[in-house]
């Protein structure tokens, strides 16, 4: 090492034509992703979280069933109860899509990246398109294997369904890409705010202690901006059946959740361009 | 070939870097000093486009950062902070950056053996000693193998051989043609590395000159003569031409005449000498003189202590 330093450089004196590539920043974002430990604890606990509440709803609700008064048993809504995990799991995700943009922030890595590929721009969208399609994929896995697990352990005499049943297969895939939607308006919060704490704290905020707020305001006022909140949107899409009046259509909710993820996610960028590294 | 034209960057009140202008020029090795906070970091970051200018410009080869083709490629940079994370090991953090800029996972090897990383790239980072990082940092600026290289602050937290290992890749580097940009705030550091230096104090630029143009320069030199026939010597000195002036302690401190001169001098009166010592500022005397009106952050100094000299 202290003989002649740079003897094992090769020298590449011409530079390749073209310009650094979209497709090259997605591979990087994805090497990114796979190579720190926090990406598989909170997949691994989304998964984990997800399907195993789930299997533990629908299990004590098939040991209770009996017991259940006819009213219930009639409202009971085995496609939803079957999903139920993916409330808790939506916390994991979206803790994964803050850290994927507050990590780079916080380690300071974001200037070895922008350093690599100045055009910010195209940062935010090759690491929100990696973030998203394993979020996509992962959640999509735990709706589904949430729904099948949840139907098995559901059984008779307990009310269940098979993904032919209506509304069951829309539920179990927008189940899903709810999730990952969700994932993304974390990751759009991170963008903007770029610490992981305050990021969580907003995301968590919004889905559990706006609602509380939105429930305290005067009645025809809130009946009016609650079917707005991602929450209510969740149910929405996660229920076979109409789970309140008022509520949007499950796609129209699912376009108005993509359009919250795409403002938030517009708008870190603009600032990121602005911003000093 | 690094310019900076009009360089200013203002955080708030606080004014970091003030119209700077010079040219980083190609197979030199140009040094960057300043006292702590005088702006360096700043500029290399403003150079890097991570920080925009409040005003003026900074290119590399007349192209702005942003709109390089092949930035990696073209530009490497060790900065100030640490870019890495701490959970990822060194291979991923160099792969990861390699594939930006489509460079081949066998060039990230190359460097991590070139280094001295091989026994722990696998390892996480966060583990890795303050001059493991720094190597790190130096393996992911030489990456794509660029023109342009800009260290900022690169032996900090080196052992003496690592120092030593650094000061011969810069020189190496800059043999190859290339452009080496490397700031340091010591100026013995640089004498050693740097063919030339852009000096700054409080972000404003105070010279830019050759190493060899700054030790004549600063070569502020004179002999120091001590004799117990003091005025006799003074006498004989200046009808010579030289200039003397008689110290506190007596001593002569005399200009314009080399310690040769004044001994056969003093032997042809003669004269006793108890001393004959020629005196040279040090490149560190002279860096603190030009820069001495612009220390952004004085050490605190016992009041006793002023007019003793060091
Ligand atoms: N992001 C920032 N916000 C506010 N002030 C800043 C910021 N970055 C730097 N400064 C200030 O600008 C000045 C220049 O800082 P800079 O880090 O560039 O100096 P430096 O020459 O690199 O110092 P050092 O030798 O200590 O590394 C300092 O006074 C610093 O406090
Ligand atoms: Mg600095």
């Amino acid at each position: 090492m202290t003989n002649s330093p740079t003897a094992t450089l090769e020298r590449v004196s011409h530079l390749p034509s073209g310009h650094y590539r979209f497709v090259d920043l997605l591979r990087s974002e994805w090497t990114k992703l796979r190579t720190v430990r926090s990406s598989w604890w909170t997949l691994g606990v989304t998964v984990l979280l997800g399907i195993g509440i789930s299997a533990l709803v629908t299990a004590e609700t098939r040991a209770h069933w009996s017991s259940m008064g006819p009213g219930d048993k009639l409202s009971f809504d085995p496609v939803s109860t079957s999903l139920i995990g993916l409330f808790l799991c939506q916390f994991a995700i979206g803790t994964l899509g803050a850290l994927v943009v507050s990590a780079e922030y916080s380690t300071g890595t974001i200037r070895a990246t922008l350093s690599a590929a100045p055009r910010r721009p195209a940062v935010v969208v090759a690491k929100a398109t990696v973030y998203g399609v394993v979020a996509f994929v992962v959640s999509e896995f735990v709706s589904f294997a949430s729904f099948f697990l949840g139907q098995f352990l559901l059984s008779s005499p307990a009310r269940h369904a098979t993904l032919s049943s209506p509304g069951a297969l829309r539920a179990v895939f927008g189940g899903g890409l709810f999730v990952a939607v969700l994932g993304l308006v974390a990751f759009g919060i991170a963008t903007i705010i770029r610490h992981t704490a305050g990021s969580i704290i907003a995301f968590v905020g919004i889905l559990l202690v706006l609602p509380l707020i939105v429930q305290a305001l005067p009645s025809s006022l809130s009946l009016n901006i609650r079917r707005f909140l991602p929450d209510r949107i969740g149910i929405d899409i996660l229920s076979a059946t109409k789970a309140f009046p008022n509520a949007f259509s499950p796609w129209a909710g699912m376009l108005i959740l993509c359009l919250y993820a795409f403002v938030l996610i517009s708008v870190g960028t603009v600032l990121m361009v602005r911003r000093d590294a | 070939m690094i310019e900076a034209k009009g360089l200013t960057k203002h955080y708030g009140a606080k004014h970091a870097v003030e119209q700077l202008s010079f040219t980083v020029r190609p197979g030199a090795v140009t040094g960057f000093l300043g006292p702590n906070g005088s702006g360096k970091s700043t500029t290399m970051r403003m150079i890097m486009g991570l920080d925009t200018p409040t005003a003026g410009d900074a290119t590399i080869h007349g192209q702005h950062f942003h709109d390089l083709r092949w930035p990696l490629r073209e530009v490497g940079a060790l900065l100030e902070a640490k870019a890495i994370h701490p959970g990822r090991s060194a291979r991923a953090h160099l792969t990861m950056l390699a594939q930006t800029n489509h460079i081949p996972g066998s060039r990230v090897e190359t460097l991590i053996d070139m280094v001295g990383l091989t026994d722990v790239a696998s390892k996480r980072a966060g583990k890795f000693s303050l001059g493991m990082g720094q190597r790190l940092g130096i393996a992911a600026a030489l990456l794509g193998d660029p023109e342009t290289l800009l260290f900022d602050e690169p032996v900090n937290g080196l052992d003496p051989d690592g120092i030593r290992w650094v000061r011969n890749l810069l020189k190496g580097l800059a043999k190859e043609g290339r452009t080496v940009f490397v700031s340091s705030h010591l100026m013995s550091e640089m004498a050693l590395t740097a063919d030339e230096v852009v000096i700054i104090g409080k972000g404003k630029l105070i010279s830019q000159i050759s190493i060899d143009e700054l030790l004549a320069q600063s070569s502020e030199s004179f002999v120091r003569v001590r004799s117990p026939q003091g005025p006799a010597l003074k006498q004989a000195l200046e009808q010579m031409g030289a200039v003397v002036v008689v110290e506190d302690d007596g001593s002569l401190s005399v200009r314009g005449a080399n310690e040769v001169a004044i001994g056969e001098l003093a032997a042809s009166i003669p004269v006793v000498l108890h001393e004959l010592a020629p005196q040279t500022a040090s490149l560190e005397e002279a860096f603190m003189l030009l820069t001495e009106d612009s220390i952004e952050y004085h050490g605190s100094q016992a009041p006793d202590s002023k007019g003793v000299s060091s």
